[in-house]
């Protein structure tokens, strides 16, 4: 046998441009295994010069599956900037719009590019293997949530002119109050969204979970920190709130947004233009070896819910607790991103509505007076992918000078390093490999929704 | 058998694909007369074979190829001539791959530079710039028509589902799609006044001045009253619900569906509607940022690297 490079490219059903590499010895043994980002648009270099004010609807376009993040992360930034505090409705519409924007995200990443490996399962013929397939396998399912998907799209088009690359969220609040009509229309919607988050996290722990307990546990499992942002009383929150690192052993360090630099750092490879973002207060350096990993955290939904004390609506609260119990804290099994993502499926559907519950969201001071002028600010959320931090400095006029961005995926590049090399390890003995297992080793990759 | 779709994304955000899923329930009547045959973000097919052992990039044949998404690398390259050459009919989707979008903003510095500073940020580690294996940049970014032979274009930032829908509709039934021709303006239904004592234009800070209790055509023309809108010099195509999107979120256009006629120049287009109007240009900050969503084509120039004085290395 000789030694040779399993190239899988594009690694599909993501959101991006990654290629795997899996490099076998003369054996057929994995000697070492990669996933390459390969792409790089080069954002922090191109918004400066730019009117701050402007930002938030130039950097939303960094990711079309998570624009909102993006224009409010930046709009938190700007704020910072010009020193300027957004009115408490202004602050209630921005998290409005996302948490909103999360529900449509956790139904487009696990039934439209995540279900596929499970519905149709994993060694189905690739030419079937994705959400038109299950259109045809389970065709009232399929309605059922493009039908859901749509409506959440359409809520935040409705009221905010744009579902994708919003433009409403502005320095200092927001760009239009909401009318008691449209809260009406949202809440009406939004309750039967919760319906359906409700049957999604049954199906998945009746119909799918149970079918790949085995999987759940082993595929991509690696044993690391996680970051995600909490409240003060260590509650789940995905718009506001500090930062909390939780070490393997579950020790945690809280630390305000605008610290972040002190706290984190991105390493470099060669070989990948994704940065590697590492806990540098741990002082212990970086690496990825699956054994002894050095300075590595994850991020997004399974990082959340590991690092929250509790989540504040009941049902979410609810489906923690048997999570908890069934996976301990922290949970490292890779896989668990999905259980999570649904998990805040149904907190974000809550969340809604107690925010369209609230008198004042309909109230008309919803952006406070802005002055451009020299400051620094730093604006963060949740974004599904992870924690999203934009950094701005202005000059005197408000024209950005210089930025720098760490956003959600860039903190899980080193995990899902590691998690392809796991799985194509595990997977792969004496250079035997099919189809079938070669896509396993994507699933570890596409748990973390890049 | 429907009709064989190929779907690519390069230089991009995902947005246009989002764009494609937000057809909403219609999409599933359209998926019944298409068969996609490669599409990275819903299906697995693979440049170099399910093993992934082949040796040469390979996308399979169709009749409908649609890419988002400018050209920045040799892979998106690569890949766009692999779909030029098996695509009967070859569509650039959204902004960025019929104008170069808001991506081509680098243009103003070039590739090289963009990357080389998103390694120089203060939390990235001292480092050398990622060059074994990842594509190597080109020197700036390419609408897809700079590159190779596009038959119809579709612009949007994002592009308009039910557009989308249009287009797939007109091409499986064999006539030509009805795409507007017209600018954000035409198409807006806020009151206009005429000519008024509008002199500048000023930055976004406060909100427009309207009733929101009011529907959008109660409300005044966002360019006349003072805020700079570039619905003018902008091509039509956002509208969802009557207005243009973001004048219905009370909010000004920005020109992310790109000039009105393809080869327009925003900002010069922008320039000359703001002085037949009587307002003074000069005072649009950041003039180059019209241009932020058509900057390829030549549009968007590198800059001259400023020459310091040597007092002030001093």
């Amino acid at each position: 046998m000789m030694a040779k490079v399993i190239n899988i490219q594009p690694v599909t059903r993501i959101e991006g441009h990654a290629r795997i590499a899996i490099h076998l010895d003369d054996d057929g043994e994995v000697k070492d295994a990669f996933l390459h980002i390969m792409s790089l648009r080069g954002f922090e270099k191109f918004i400066e010069g730019r009117p701050a004010e402007e930002v938030p609807r130039i950097v939303n376009r960094i990711c079309g599956i998570c624009p909102w993040m993006h224009h409010l992360s930046s709009n938190k930034a700007v704020d910072g900037c010009f020193d300027v505090t957004p009115t408490p409705t202004g602050h209630k519409l921005r998290e409005l719009c996302q948490t909103m924007a999360h529900i449509n995200d956790k139904i487009l990443h696990f039934f439209f590019l995540a279900a596929p490996d499970f519905v149709l399962g994993p060694d189905s013929d690739f030419a079937v293997r994705n959400v038109i397939g299950i259109v045809k396998e389970a065709p009232e399912l399929a309605a059922q949530v493009v039908k859901m998907r749509q409506l959440g799209q359409m809520m935040l088009e409705r009221f905010a002119g744009k579902a994708i690359h919003p433009i409403a969220g502005v320095v200092g609040g927001f760009a239009k109050p909401m009318t008691e009509e449209e809260r009406i229309g949202l809440l009406t919607d939004t309750r039967t969204l919760l319906d359906f988050a409700l049957f999604a996290m049954d199906f998945a722990k009746t119909s799918v979970f149970p079918k790949y307990e085995e999987t759940i546990a082993s595929l991509g499992t690696i044993t690391t920190g996680f970051l995600g942002t909490v409240d003060d009383t260590g509650a789940l929150q995905l718009y506001d709130g500090h930062l909390r690192l939780m070490k393997a052993d579950g020790s945690i360090t809280d630390f305000p947004v605008n610290q972040y630099d002190q706290y984190l750092s991105e390493h470099v490879e060669s070989w990948t233009y994704g940065k590697l973002p590492y806990a540098q207060c741990w002082e212990e350096g970086f690496s990825m070896d699956l054994d002894a990993p050095k300075g590595i955290y994850r991020a997004n939904t399974l990082a959340r819910i590991n690092v929250s004390e509790t989540i504040a609506t009941s049902h979410a609260q609810g489906e923690l607790e048997e999570f908890r119990e069934k996976f301990g804290r922290p949970a490292q099994g890779t896989l668990l991103y999905h259980w999570a993502r649904l998990i805040e499926l149904v907190y974000s559907c809550e969340r809604t509505i107690e925010l369209l519950e609230q008198d004042d969201i309909t109230d008309t001071d919803i952006r406070a007076k802005v002055e451009p002028k020299a400051g620094r600010g730093v604006g963060s959320v949740e974004a599904p992918r992870g924690t999203l931090i934009h950094d701005y400095t202005t000059d005197n006029d408000g024209m950005i000078v210089k930025a720098n961005m760490i956003v959600g995926t860039t903190h899980n590049i080193a995990p899902m390093n590691m998690s392809v090399k796991q799985a194509a390890t595990t997977l792969i003995k004496g250079g035997v490999y099919d189809e079938g297992l070669l896509n396993k080793v994507e699933m570890a990759v596409r748990a973390y929704d890049p | 058998m429907g009709v064989r779709v190929a779907e690519e994304w390069l230089h991009s955000c995902s947005g246009c694909e989002i764009a494609i899923l937000n057809i909403g329930e219609p999409l599933i009547d359209i998926l019944g007369l298409i068969d996609f045959v490669h599409m990275p973000v819903l299906m697995d097919h693979k440049y170099y074979g399910q093993l992934g052992d082949g040796k040469k990039l390979e996308i399979p044949e169709a009749v409908v190829g649609i890419v988002s998404g400018g050209v920045a690398n040799e892979e998106h390259l690569e890949v766009l001539e692999e779909m030029r050459k098996q695509c009967k009919i070859l569509i650039a989707l959204g902004t960025c791959a019929t104008h170069g979008g808001l991506p081509a903003l680098i243009n103003s510095w070039g590739m090289k530079a963009g990357i080389e500073n998103s390694y120089a940020t203060p939390t990235t580690d001292d480092c050398q710039v990622p060059e074994d294996i990842v594509p190597t940049p080109l020197d700036r970014v390419y609408a897809l028509d700079e590159k190779v032979k596009i038959d119809i274009i579709l612009p949007g930032c994002p592009p308009n589902p039910r557009l989308i829908a249009e287009v797939i509709t007109a091409l499986v039934e064999g006539r030509d799609p009805v795409i507007p021709g017209k600018s954000v303006c035409d198409t807006c239904p806020t009151k206009r006044e005429g000519k008024g004592n509008v002199k500048t234009v000023r930055r976004f800070l406060e909100n427009a001045d309207f009733d929101p209790e009011k529907p959008i055509d109660d409300m005044r023309c966002l360019l006349e009253q003072g805020l700079m809108c570039m619905g003018p010099v902008t091509a039509a195509g956002c509208s969802r619900r009557g207005a243009p999107s973001c004048i219905s979120a009370r909010v000004p256009c920005r020109g992310c569906f790109g000039p009105v006629r393809k080869d327009g120049n925003q900002m010069l287009d922008m320039m000359n509607a703001l002085a037949s109007n009587g307002i003074d240009f000069k005072s649009v900050v950041d003039r180059r940022s019209l241009l932020r969503f058509s900057g390829a084509h030549g549009q968007l120039r590198q800059l001259p690297v400023p020459v310091r004085k040597a007092k002030e290395d001093e």
